[in-house]
């Protein structure tokens, strides 16, 4: 029952501001009027579910998944590893976690990325997995590069892996941006300052984790991720089934 | 001093960027061989019940162009109302699908199965509507809004009800084009602003 209840309101001080003229094309992109605030419905309560097997042996190996294992990706190799939790602290099990990033280069494998640091052939740039029961989720992946960006006149994303998250509401849906610790380019980011809370910005900046590297081969960085928790209560009633 | 309360907090949203394709879309983004075919291609498949239906549409930015880039998510009970999972759904609706405009015209097209209306847990029921989900670069936290069908009736509806400007609450009406068509465009900005949504 653990999916039954509304959903706590989401703080919306605790996420980036829609507008923030230093990253520009949130001046147009930004909605001017306040949001429709109102209790979720079943609409938002309920949400998509991807199983186990819709995940391929590969699909959370971004060195090898893009040649099916016969070449690795160059770049230095990590492991990206956490859990998903809701703001209960209950862990959310079976949701789907996908990823997307620039290789070692900062180049995306995609048409409209024309920065000239070279495709890797061997890397594509996505993966996807679905936590286990405890909410545990892990990716073997290549630190992408830092590239630049048309903003003002000299920005440079930090390294960044993209990240999607399902949780089990179409209201917990959340997309967000995994930094490394020590990037000098995190504070000079007019993306990542949108975020206006310190301590929040902190929470997207993976610690190396060297206890869960593995000698001559990788290193890890871990990465929590808390989706909007649901209210449960005795006195309300619940839906059969749900 | 009190006990802590001991909860946590959200993880902080960030902007999908220019590339979400490679990571929700990969075909579409022509990044092929990873996976057998991009999740939510459909939201339902054959035998499905109840009526097949098109929105086309475009999301607007402030300026009023076309976003080329956006993707969006929809979400949705089967004919008859039914959330996937819920008792007596319809096997054959998944109601859910990804899209994305097109990255020449910015047009994009949903078809699906005309929702049926839903019951909430209080009771109350909505008028047959499908959840909307957009990202893109510029956007620093999804936004969230539904599409209603002009040719049903909305007046009931709980949601709808709470939009204190009446005019704006056709901008989350999709209108009727030709039988089982609609068109729906979300405007980012500017004077037909889509009522978006915190729930
Ligand atoms: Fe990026």
């Amino acid at each position: 029952m653990t999916d039954a209840g509304p959903l706590m309101p989401r703080r919306r001080e605790v996420h980036p501001v829609p507008y923030w003229p230093d990253y520009k094309t949130s001046v147009p992109r930004s909605p001017n009027l306040p949001l429709l605030s109102m209790e979720s419905t079943m609409s938002e309560e309920t949400g998509p579910r991807f199983g186990h097997s819709v995940i391929g042996p590969l699909d959370n190996n971004l060195i090898l998944n893009y040649t099916q294992g016969k070449a690795p990706a160059v770049g230095e190799r990590i492991r990206m590893h956490g859990r998903v939790l809701d703001e209960t602290g209950r862990a959310v099990p079976n949701t789907l976690v996908e990823i997307w990033q620039a290789n070692a280069g900062g180049r995306y494998r995609h048409v409209k990325d024309t920065y000239f640091a070279p495709l890797d052939p061997n890397f594509g740039g996505c993966g996807r997995t679905v936590t286990d029961e405890n909410g545990y989720y892990e990716f073997m992946t290549i630190r992408p590069g830092a590239y630049p960006w048309p903003n003002r006149a000299n920005d440079w994303r930090p390294m960044h892996i993209h990240i999607s998250v399902f949780g089990h509401a179409f209201g917990q849906r959340l997309i967000t941006q995994m930094y490394f610790e020590g990037d000098p380019l995190i504070d000079r980011c007019p993306i990542a300052a949108t975020i206006r809370d310190r301590s929040q910005l902190d929470r997207l900046v993976a610690p190396l984790d060297m206890q869960n590297s593995r000698p001559l081969d990788y290193l890890a960085y871990k990465f929590d991720i808390v989706l909007r928790g649901r209210r449960q209560t005795m006195f309300e009633n619940r839906m059969e089934g749900m | 001093m009190t006990q802590p309360l001991d909860m946590l907090t959200e993880t902080p949203s960030q902007t999908a960027g220019p590339y979400v394709h490679i990571g929700c879309i990969p075909s579409f983004a022509g990044v092929q061989g990873i996976y057998p075919e991009d999740l939510g291609l459909s939201p339902f498949r054959d035998g499905a019940k109840g009526t097949v239906i098109t929105i086309t549409g475009s999301v607007f930015d402030g300026t009023g162009w076309a976003m080329r880039d956006a993707m969006m998510e929809s979400w949705q009970a089967d004919a008859a109302g039914r959330f996937p999972g819920q008792a007596d759904a319809d096997p054959a609706v998944s109601g859910f699908c990804r899209f994305a405009a097109d990255k020449d015209s910015g047009e994009f097209t949903l078809r699906t199965i005309k929702p049926g209306p839903v019951t909430n847990r209080d009771g109350s029921v909505m008028a047959p509507h499908i959840s909307l989900w957009i990202v893109a670069r510029g956007i620093n936290i999804g936004l969230n809004t539904r599409i209603y069908f002009g040719d049903e009736d909305n007046s009931h509806d709980p949601l709808l009800a709470r939009i204190e400007q009446r005019p704006r609450v056709d901008t989350l009406i999709a209108r009727p084009t030709d039988a089982g068509s609609y068109r729906f465009d979300v405007h980012i900005q500017g004077p037909n602003e889509t009522v978006f949504l915190d729930l």
